[in-house]
């Protein structure tokens, strides 16, 4: 081997051979066949990964994708979905010109039309709102990497009414992360892999972030570290953990809090990381029925207290020098309070939370509970790791080494999925966060530009809406208490979403899951146009599909369709397509320009800053335009500031030329790399022209390696704060204190008190006054307190399949052969208990419909839980399948049968199937039952729906696939 | 000549991880993707998008729930060409088209030999060799004989696209004839195994099977936490260490 | 094992006409029977036409059916390389002593040295076929001690019922050789019974454990690589119904040796014509009966990928 072995399988027992010369085997094969005429370096895009990949291409055709193993994200490895890339590339499901319906919407009846035709309904439409009411433009995008373009387009075109898909997904993770540590799971932080010892995974499928947590995973098997999984499914990564704990759904916040409480009962908690990184010592101030009661105590420049044991006197809670108690009740100006951390013992040692307590509620046994509980404490105290690093903290503190206790944890879907997943994940920061094991080393580990402070920066725009004018800010941000939300006097939502209102306060992604219904309800108002980007609103990333496509489809007395127009922009003909007024064909990530951007989601490591993107290696085969594109030209044509220059004309290209040219704040652009006109500055710079092929010319990324003594306790180093500021990931370098109590909720429950300006309706008090808790607590999830638990005694999840994670799988002829039909899994007992067995196809109940589908017996997964593998039914005539596909027949959506709204309460009101706090959609407290089906209707799964037309032109899929046969021939001819 | 070399210079295999597999499907969807322009390609697809696909694959994996008294276990299982050592997939091909190479142990399959009688992948007990109807001939892994010696790759890439896939780590490639070898010694350490060793087909690629849990449990000498057992509970206990 | 009809076909129209030839070429080499011109004809036409419609079936099996004269190269390790090359060398003295018996009208001399080369040559091609299916390791129903005797007895018997049924026509027929029919049968259907005994006592030759490499316990199958069938399933899962299984071998002892059987037994006590109707009629029913056997032989043969598989 010659040179040192880069990327992640570089171990000796995964490299070339000692003499890779072909050995004279005279059996002709050809053992160097030539496999590229180039190759590409660019970002993957079959999922929110963002591996690096090269595309070797061949007489214009590609060849082969392989892993990129300079890139800091996957290092050389590529997953199952990245491998099959081509197919996705040549799928027969790619759009192929731009479409106006011509039948009735949902038929799939369009005509081809020109995209010039195309632009100008869309731009004299739009105009239209711009001129009137901006909000009445409702534009949400999918799981696109470029929020932070179209999330600006949004503000210059004036309307409140954007966001993505995180609302959907995980915005529970990042909102419990930010509002707690200023940082969060998902892909903004990573466990110290070359260093943790005991990893921790709640709720984790494959998941954010794919390729990394893979690559980790084989690190720690590889030196032994131990896996403990909790999850009651054991797939996947769970498969392969030491412990597996099949936790009964939703209730990982309770065995946190059990976990917690072993913790605090035995002393076992890091009283110096919580006085120097927390606001533990921080002093509550405890006076019921005052306006600002369970507020912090501050001193008249609004600096925090803490009281200083020592001198017994309040003290500013950011002086280094004090001696700050973290325990006791104080009188400060007559007034009573109390240290943050005395409040978290009263809760958490509280006996309801003792194992015994909720053992059986989380069904996990309570020495399970007490064992992790003494393995946490162990490897965090007793197997502390020293770098030999000096470092000097924000308060001009050196210290000698970096100390580290190596316990991380990650955790994702299974606890943000829950209408009670704010507070398990803030539960989750907070078990990390009394361990001491946030950002040190074998801790978890925030990724640049985090950590932020807690919550960050800008708080959503939106309060004023007026024509023709910007929203003056980014419609997504982060309030910091009820002067903060978006709603009216009367306390109505202004967004369609209504995220920021009392419904979902800290909406800090939007709630994308409920714009239909809302839209097509006029409430708080109607809209004209929905213009949506790469989503599946129709089909898999709605609940309540057959409401959805219903209400998509609904039209007033007049006639109109409720939802008077709609605007789609897809590559694939997938089932949201057929329900656009507007079709706009996008490209496959093959042939575009994007950019993975700090603005945005970037692509960092925690060892340093990076970002990335893709430039087009094929050129389209079709009349189809990178979406980014068009929106930037529909800005310049509707004159948005921002897109068109004074006189009118445009002010960038295309995409290409936005990612290179744009300056969010001056010097700030979306890419950090090669910034200035010598390309020299990274993070702020002037724009560089040549910035893409610097990129280009490193592989399709940018990384930067922080200093090894930048690398750890990021949010008090001054040396990582300072670089910080210069780089403009954080405004000022000042410490980032770690919110325990977050003040932010309960100036929401004082609101809910009548205190302030902003007060809730009275219908919404007591809701606001419970769940805004500054305080992680635990509740049963919204489904399961309003079911009658016998009736629906089982949970029900699901989970994409690792192959098709954040893919379009269905459509690729590799992927769909792996899983066409997805069952679903029962404990075996489960199914005794009910007479089933395997291969039996059974009713799927819930309080919202049934869906049919055949099951599968399996020892691996909770008792209490069914699940099966999402987004494998598809509906006929998408995709470009077959009638006879599996994924038609015998695959089915769960996604028909989770409710999108609660059951009304007693009032009769019904709130989104969500997180009371986020907005984030619990599309995991579905409750069922399972009913074996009659003899007759087995074999096919029910609900059907009516077959979609194909678009025009579109030309039938192949009987065969021969793909690659152009590339063989590698064999010198037979005797 | 299916007649089977005496001996070979080197045993050329994969060694498999199944404590580190988490069943991914990189490497099935790697392999197809290198190997559908490679070799022996096309790896047809037959109803690529309708109800009866069939694809030809040289690397599928499985999925079980291995049930033992210590417990339940879900293990990922790669399953592809193993290059035995007396390969009788070979030894009944009529034709010479199946053969094992004697300079690097990997069995072949010339395809323009071939006849498609498929009595080779009767032979094979562990399903390794796949039949592509629209060519008329049997196919297999190579082993990536195309890409471990080849020129216009650089060194670094001369793997098995399935071991230079791999997320996990879980796949690794060498000379398992040679007991010096790096696979050759984690096979020792980690006491890998043939799969079915009784049929006497003598494997080259080895699995290690899963580690028992006990092995890598965190040291842990109690089972649970002593509570503090200071004055005051553990609020006492607070106020005391803060006052060290 | 998928039961292909060009398989199925082939092994049991081979073993027949490879029976014929043999009995025939001993037969007429020892001059028991007469080298008559019709008899010859279409006995020697019967045997090798049996033998030619089959291997002409088994074409059907191949992916490159033009390539099939590779085949015979690989003598030395294959048998089916042997079976091939040893069928081809059989029809050389197989049609010397054809054109001995039918042009000239003789069966002495070299002629009778050529039936009985053919006779050898039909038994070693039996014998290789036996051997393509006994020296498979991964399918325990044919790699079995029962498999090589069974091609022989089988060969021998479908061969002396149609012998039989042949001299019957030419009114050359004789008790002894009906009775020599019937004891074949008996043998054969002893044979098949002890057969289905043993494989019904039959373990797979490895274990989902051994499979997988995981020691102890149970190892349940998931799910598997792929949602549809794919070859491995479609050529080596053929799945047949317990309640199937039983009634095939119903009717395979019916049809290959319970009514040949009796009706040979009738034939021995009736005058011709009668006999010679009911030896038609017996060797029709056997051949019948035999694809059932040799269709069941397959259906019920277990491949160890299935292991993989869970079925």
């Amino acid at each position: 081997m010659k040179g040192s072995p880069r990327g992640a399988n570089s171990a000796p027992s995964q490299r070339p051979l000692a003499d890779t010369t072909a050995p004279d085997e005279g059996d002709g094969v050809n053992t160097s066949p030539s496999i590229s005429d180039s190759i590409a370096k660019t970002t993957c895009y079959m999922c929110a990964c963002r591996c690096g990949i090269d595309v070797h291409i061949k007489d214009g055709k590609v060849r082969y994708i392989n892993g990129n193993k300079d890139h800091p994200v996957n290092r050389g490895v590529i997953c199952g979905k990245g491998s099959s890339g081509i197919m996705q590339h040549y799928s027969p499901a790619r759009l192929k010109k731009p479409l106006l319906r011509t039948g009735p919407r949902g038929s799939g009846e369009f005509r081809e039309i020109e995209w010039e035709e195309a632009l100008s309904i869309a731009t004299d439409r739009l105009s239209g709102i711009r001129r009137t009411e901006p909000k009445k433009l409702a534009f949400f995008t999918g799981r696109d990497q470029s929020q932070s373009l179209t999330g600006w387009w949004a503000n210059q075109f004036g309307t409140p009414n954007f966001a993505a898909h995180g609302g959907f997904c995980s915005v529970n993770m990042a909102a419990g992360g930010l509002y707690s540590i200023g940082g969060s799971f998902w892909e903004f932080g990573e466990p110290d892999w070359e260093n943790t010892r005991y990893f921790m995974l709640f709720g984790v499928a494959e998941d954010h972030d794919s390729n990394p947590i893979k690559i980790g995973l084989g690190k720690l098997k590889a030196r032994g570290a131990k896996v403990v999984s909790v999850n009651p499914c054991r797939t996947g990564y769970n498969a392969i953990a030491d412990d597996w704990i099949g936790i009964r759904p939703g209730t990982d916040g309770l065995f946190v809090f059990a976990l917690i409480h072993e913790l605090l009962k035995a002393g076992r908690v890091d009283l110096d990381y919580l006085l120097r990184y927390t606001n533990a010592h921080l002093l509550v101030l405890q006076e019921p029925g005052a306006a600002d009661d369970g507020l912090f105590v501050r001193d008249a420049d609004g600096n925090p207290l803490a009281w200083d044991r020592v001198l017994k006197t309040s003290v500013d809670a950011a002086n280094p020098e004090a001696k700050p108690a973290l325990t006791g009740s104080f009188e400060i100006d007559g007034r009573g309070c109390t240290p943050v951390f005395q409040l978290i013992a009263d809760r958490y040692l509280d006996a309801s939370y003792a194992p015994d307590a909720v053992a059986e509620r989380c069904g996990i046994s309570a020495d399970t509970i007490r064992r992790i509980a003494a393995e946490l404490a162990h490897v965090a105290f007793e197997q502390t790791i020293e770098l030999p690093v000096p470092w000097t903290d924000w308060a001009g503190r050196r210290h000698e080494t970096i100390k580290g206790r190596p316990v991380s944890m990650h955790a994702m879907r299974g606890i943000s999925a829950h209408s009670n997943g704010f507070h398990t994940c803030r539960a989750i920061h907070l078990l990390q966060v009394l361990l001491g094991t946030v950002d040190v080393p074998g801790g978890f580990r925030f990724k640049p530009p985090y950590p932020r402070s807690a919550p960050p920066g800008p708080k959503p725009a939106g309060k004023s809406v007026k024509p023709m004018t910007p929203l003056g800010g980014m419609p997504l941000g982060f309030v910091c208490g009820p002067d903060d939300l978006l709603v009216d006097e009367a306390g109505t939502a202004l967004r369609i979403d209504k995220a920021y209102s009392w419904d979902a306060p800290l909406a800090a992604h939007g709630l994308m899951h409920t714009v239909i219904r809302n839209a097509w309800a006029a409430d708080p108002y109607p809209i004209d146009t929905l213009m949506m980007y790469m989503s599946n609103m129709a089909w898999n990333s709605s609940m309540n599909t057959v409401e959805t496509i219903a209400m998509l489809t609904d039209r007033d007395e007049a006639g109109n369709y409720k939802i008077p127009f709609i605007i789609y922009s897809d590559a694939y003909y997938s089932e949201t397509v057929p329900f656009a007024d507007l079709v706009l064909p996008d490209t496959t990530y093959l042939e575009r320009h994007d950019c993975i951007s700090l603005l945005d989601r970037p692509i960092s490591h925690a060892d340093g800053p990076g970002d990335a993107i893709r430039h087009p290696v094929v050129k389209p085969d079709r009349d189809v335009r990178p979406f980014q594109s068009v929106l930037i030209e529909l800005g310049a044509r509707l004159g948005l500031p921002g897109f068109a220059n004074e006189d009118g004309s445009a002010k960038y290209a295309d995409y290409a030329d936005y990612i290179v040219n744009h300056e969010r704040t001056p010097g700030i652009g979306p890419l950090a790399g090669w910034r200035g006109k010598d390309g020299a500055s990274i993070g702020k710079g002037e724009p560089n022209p040549d910035q893409l092929q610097r990129y280009i010319d490193n592989g399709g990324f940018w990384h930067h390696d922080f200093a090894p003594d930048q690398r750890y306790y990021k949010m008090a180093n001054r040396s990582y704060l300072d670089l910080a500021v210069q780089m403009g990931f954080i405004p000022k370098a000042e410490p980032i204190v770690f919110q325990l109590y977050s003040e932010p909720l309960q100036r929401f429950r004082l609101a809910a008190r009548g205190h302030g300006s902003v007060v809730p309706p009275n219908s919404e008090r007591q809701r606001i006054e419970t769940y805004m808790d500054p305080l992680p607590f635990w509740y049963v999830p919204f489904e399961e307190a309003a079911v009658d638990l016998e009736k629906y005694p089982l949970h029900a999840l699901t989970q994409r399949p690792m192959h098709m994670y954040h893919s379009w799988g269905s459509q690729n002829a590799w992927l769909r052969q792996i899983t066409s039909q997805n069952r679903l899994f029962v404990h075996h007992r489960t199914g005794a208990r009910l007479g089933l067995a395997d291969d039996d196809w059974v009713w799927i109940e819930s309080i919202n419909g049934r869906v049919k589908g055949q099951i599968k017996l399996v020892d691996g997964v909770n008792e209490s839980t069914v699940w099966t593998w999402n987004a494998i039914g598809k509906r006929r005539g998408s995709w470009g399948l077959k009638d006879d596909a599996a994924e038609s027949n015998r695959g089915f959506l769960l996604n028909h049968i989770i409710g999108d709204q609660t059951k009304a309460d007693t009032h009769g009101r019904r709130y989104s199937n969500s997180d009371p706090v986020t907005g984030q959609a619990a599309w995991f407290d579905l409750r069922v039952r399972i009913v074996k089906c009659a003899a007759e209707e087995a074999g096919f799964t029910e609900p059907q729906f009516e077959r979609f037309h194909e678009p025009p032109q579109h030309q039938p899929a192949p009987e065969i696939l021969r793909f690659g046969a152009e590339f063989g021939s590698n064999r010198e001819a037979a005797e | 000549m299916t007649c089977l070399p005496a001996h070979t210079n080197k045993k050329l295999g994969l060694v498999i991880d199944l404590d580190t597999c988490v069943g991914c499907q990189a490497c099935v969807t790697a392999c197809k993707e290198w190997n559908t322009g490679g070799h022996m390609a096309p790896l047809t697809d037959i109803d690529p998008y309708g109800g009866h696909v069939d694809g030809v694959w040289f690397n599928r994996v499985h999925s079980y729930e291995h049930i033992t008294e210590m417990g339940g276990r879900t293990v990922n299982f790669p399953r592809s060409c193993l290059h035995c050592e007396t390969p009788a997939c070979v030894t009944v091909c009529p034709t010479g088209a199946s053969y094992k190479r004697a300079s690097d142990g990997i069995v072949l399959i010339d395809e323009d030999k071939c006849i498609g009688c498929k009595l080779c992948s009767w032979a094979c007990p562990y399903g390794a060799r796949e039949f592509d109807t629209d060519v008329g001939v049997m196919k297999k892994c190579t082993l990536c004989v195309d890409r471990i010696y080849n020129d216009n790759l650089a060194e670094e890439d001369r793997v098995p696209a399935c071991v230079a896939a791999c997320p996990t780590s879980a796949r690794h490639f060498g000379d398992l004839g040679d007991p010096l070898s790096a696979v050759s010694q984690l096979v020792a350490e980690r006491g890998g195994v043939d799969l079915m060793p009784e049929l006497g087909y003598r494997p080259t690629n080895k699995y290690l099977p899963p580690r028992a849990h006990t092995q890598r449990a965190a040291s842990v000498p109690a089972t649970a936490l002593e509570p503090v057992r200071a004055e005051g509970g553990f609020l006492g206990w607070v106020d005391r260490m803060l006052s060290n | 094992m998928h039961p292909a009809f060009s398989v199925v076909f082939f092994t049991t129209a081979t073993g027949a006409g490879y029976g014929l030839l043999a009995l025939l070429g001993l037969l007429g080499g020892f001059q028991v029977i007469p080298p008559d011109f019709w008899l010859g004809l279409i006995g020697l036409g019967l045997a090798l036409g049996l033998i030619a419609a089959g291997l002409l079936s088994s074409t059907g099996h191949l992916g490159r059916p033009e390539r099939a004269w590779r085949a015979f190269s690989q003598w030395r390790s294959s048998w089916l390389s042997r079976e091939g090359v040893s069928s081809v060398i059989t029809f050389i003295p197989a049609g010397l002593f054809g054109i001995g018996w039918v042009l000239f009208g003789r069966m002495d001399g070299w002629i009778a040295v050529t039936g009985f080369l053919a006779a050898v040559g039909a038994v070693i091609t039996v014998c290789t076929t036996g051997m393509i299916y006994a020296s498979l390791k991964p399918i325990a129903q044919w790699h079995s001690r029962y498999t090589l005797p069974g091609y022989l007895i089988f060969s021998a018997m479908t061969g002396s019922v149609l012998l039989n049924a042949l001299l019957q026509g030419f009114a050359l027929g004789s008790k002894l050789l009906v009775a020599a029919a019937v004891l074949v049968t008996g043998l054969g259907w002893g044979w098949k019974l002890a057969t289905w005994r043993h494989n019904d006592h039959l373990e797979m030759p490895a274990t989902a454990n051994s499979a997988t490499g995981l020691a102890g316990g149970t190892v349940r199958t998931l799910e598997w690589p792929h949602t549809e069938e794919n070859y491995l399933l479609k050529e080596m899962g053929f799945r047949i119904a317990r309640k199937h299984r039983v009634r095939l071998r119903q009717i395979t002892q019916l049809l290959a040796f319970g009514l040949p059987v009796l009706l040979l037994i009738a034939a021995f006590a009736l005058p011709w014509p009668f006999a010679a109707v009911l030896s038609a009629l017996a060797a029709v029913a056997q051949f019948a009966g035999m694809l059932v056997e040799r269709w069941l032989f397959f259906a019920v043969a277990k491949h160890t990928v299935m292991l993989y598989y869970g079925r």
